[in-house]
């Protein structure tokens, strides 16, 4: 038998894109239009096109202050990550193949625990009563105990916790594409330590920073049970806020709209940073 | 008085020696190179210099201050690396501009050095080009430039022609030792390839396993090798086991039966004879030289190479293509050389 060899990319890749339109595609095509159903109190969810549930989010300010608050714990995290992630994957790519296995293997620790498990512990030290604020009174930095629970600090803080694997492995795979020469060429014209980071190396990892970025904004912004768990009910992000339209309200149209519109401005801010920096380091992206 | 000293320079990695002992003395505005097969710490040599390897022991001492007190930012070494190590992110002109900046050179004068010695590279018309837009020659060059234009008080290669095809490699070869001569920089120039050697420096000093087996310049070299690997290393050789004796007062080489008058002060007992292969002629009257049958021949375009297979062994002959006819393989010959032609080294054990 033979096939049409335009055909066989297609029919090759077919068994995955079938796998990916039934588990991915459908339930978003779907979730997509339930955000246009319409739904009461008393008749629950009927079939009928409305754009209310989205015209709801978009005029009412309480969602737009979740939604800023979203957005804003992304960013701390993204920053965050990087200013934490870049530093130690470069101290990683740097030391002896058998101390960096055990080093990475530590940095991706929060990875290995269940995030159940994780954001519990940051609970116990999270406390006015916690490890955190004792520390921070008898160090006498702070005065009165400080309670992170149910504070954006305190979901940066665990969150950040988390995503900083993603960003370390970002770098590194970066990292280890650098030519070592590059780095000694750049010391021998005269350039400090500091400059040779600056000016050589830094600029090289961008790539690698911006997808680090790209994964942790998007982990952070969707980010479910950290949130829930040190934000609770008084400190709802998107992912929250949906879950409680769906599975509390009940009102699944309004829980879909939120989603769409959270998916779409993940979309949006993750495509424009993208080709704003790619733009801007053009040449370091073959 | 010298300009670069270096004296018993060693480097250990672990128990191995990669660099044992080294002493090289550099006159300024000197080319020396550093030849040797692959692993025998010709890069190890260079990077201590530059400061890139921690020496194990030994000194450095440029124009009289002791080049390891110096961090490896401020010696003020020019360094073309063998990957060249260009800046992927930056064009040309910037990257040429780099060492410049860091010396705080106000920016009128970096442009104009910096179109100087791209101009002596022959590279003007590429200033804002990014590196990976650019062929492995234009490459070299833009390392080189960047190296040449902080007015480096040495200049240290590691292979940079290595990446290029034969061609460019002699253009480019040419090139540099006019750069080189132009400028009166002096040169470390790592190779394994002896012909580069040869062709580019004033002298040579060719390693091996990490000890210096001979520094010479590169004629001297040739037509008195230190020592049988040295022979080898530099061109084709043929090397043969012998022995000195003594004969009514004269001392005899003794190749296997062929026997010529040896050479002054030649060292009694079992020996390594060796001969060039261009020194060896065909000769017609067989009682004279040693009997063989050519096994091959092959055309090398200025000059013919033979295999023959003699009484001694085989031996390679080489015959400048002057037109005259040379033997056919299967052909029987009759070799000869001179006492002259020979290098005779006492045996190493074996
Ligand atoms: N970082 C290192 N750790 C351990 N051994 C090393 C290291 N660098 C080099 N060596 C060893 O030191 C010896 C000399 O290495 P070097 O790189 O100086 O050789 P080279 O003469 O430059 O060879 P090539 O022509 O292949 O570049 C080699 O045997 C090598 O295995
Ligand atoms: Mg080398």
């Amino acid at each position: 038998m033979t096939v049409n060899p335009k055909l066989t990319p297609l029919l090759l890749s077919g068994p995955a894109l079938l796998v990916f339109i039934g588990l991915v595609i459908s339930p978003l095509v779907m979730t997509a239009l339930l955000s246009f159903y319409d739904w009461g109190q008393y008749k629950g969810i009927v079939a009928e096109f409305t754009i209310k549930n989205w015209h709801e989010v978009i005029a009412d300010g309480y969602y737009y202050e979740i939604f800023g608050r979203t957005l804003r714990i992304a960013l701390f995290v993204t920053l965050i990550t990087v200013l934490i992630g870049v530093p130690e994957a470069y101290i990683l790519n740097r030391m002896t193949p058998r101390w960096r296995g055990v080093f990475l293997l530590v940095v991706i620790g929060p990875l290995l625990i269940s995030v159940v498990a994780r954001t519990l512990g940051w609970a116990l030290l999270f406390g006015s009563t916690g490890l955190i604020s004792q520390a921070l009174l008898a160090l006498g930095i702070a005065r009165e105990p400080v309670d992170l629970m149910f504070t954006e600090t305190g979901v940066v803080i665990a969150l950040t916790h988390v995503l900083v694997p993603f960003m370390v492995l970002a770098v590194m795979a970066a990292l280890q594409r650098l030519n070592p020469d590059v780095e000694n060429a750049a010391m021998s014209l005269g350039a400090s330590a500091f400059t040779v980071w600056r000016r050589v190396v830094l600029p090289q990892i961008v790539p690698g920073i911006l997808s680090g970025s790209v994964i942790v904004f998007a982990l952070a912004a969707s980010a479910f049970a950290t949130p829930a768990i040190i934000g609770g009910r008084r400190l709802k992000v998107a992912a929250t806020l949906a879950y409680d339209e769906f599975l509390n309200t009940l009102n699944w149209p309004l829980g879909a709209a939120i989603a769409m519109i959270l998916l779409v401005a993940l979309v949006a801010i993750i495509v424009g940073s993208n080709r704003l920096i790619e733009r801007r380091y053009a040449q370091v992206f073959e | 008085m010298s300009y670069l000293a270096l004296e018993r320079l060693t480097k250990a990695y672990g128990g191995v020696l990669a660099v044992e002992a080294l002493d090289l003395t550099v006159a300024r505005g000197e080319f020396i190179s550093l030849l040797g097969p692959s692993g025998c710490g010709k890069t190890t040599t260079l990077q201590m210099i530059a400061g890139f390897v921690e020496p194990t022991s030994g000194r450095a001492m440029l124009n009289g201050t002791d080049l390891f007190g110096v961090q490896p930012n401020k010696r003020g070494l020019g360094v073309v690396f063998q990957s060249y190590a260009l800046f992927p992110h930056v064009t040309v002109a910037e990257n040429v501009a780099f060492g410049l900046e860091m010396r705080g050179v106000p920016r009128a004068e970096r442009e104009q050095r910096v179109k100087q010695t791209l101009d002596l590279v022959g590279l003007s018309g590429l200033a804002d080009r990014y590196p990976r837009r650019m062929s492995g020659g234009q490459q070299q060059r833009v390392a080189l430039a960047r190296a040449l234009v902080i007015q480096p008080a040495i200049l240290l290669l590691d292979e940079p022609l290595s990446n290029l095809d034969a061609k460019l490699r002699e253009e480019m070869q040419t090139e540099l030792r006019a750069i080189q001569r132009s400028v009166g920089t002096t040169t470390i120039l790592v190779t394994h390839d002896q012909g580069e050697a040869m062709a580019l420096s004033d002298r040579i000093v060719i390693m091996n396993k990490g000890r210096v087996e001979q520094i010479a310049r590169p004629d001297e070299a040739y037509a008195r090798p230190a020592s049988a690997f040295v022979a080898n290393f530099l061109g084709k050789t043929n090397t043969l086991p012998a022995k000195v004796v003594n004969e009514g007062g004269r001392h005899v080489v003794d190749i296997a039966g062929f026997r010529l008058p040896a050479p002054g002060r030649s060292p009694a007992g079992p020996v390594t004879v060796t001969v060039r292969p261009e020194r060896i002629s065909f000769v017609d009257d067989s009682a004279l030289g040693v009997r063989g049958r050519v096994q091959s021949r092959v055309f090398q375009g200025t000059h013919w190479l033979f295999h023959i297979e003699t009484e001694l062994g085989a031996l390679i002959v080489l015959r400048q293509n002057d037109g005259a006819a040379v033997p056919l393989e299967g052909q029987d010959v009759c070799l000869a050389w001179g006492e002259n032609d020979l290098l005779i080294e006492a045996s190493r054990g074996v």
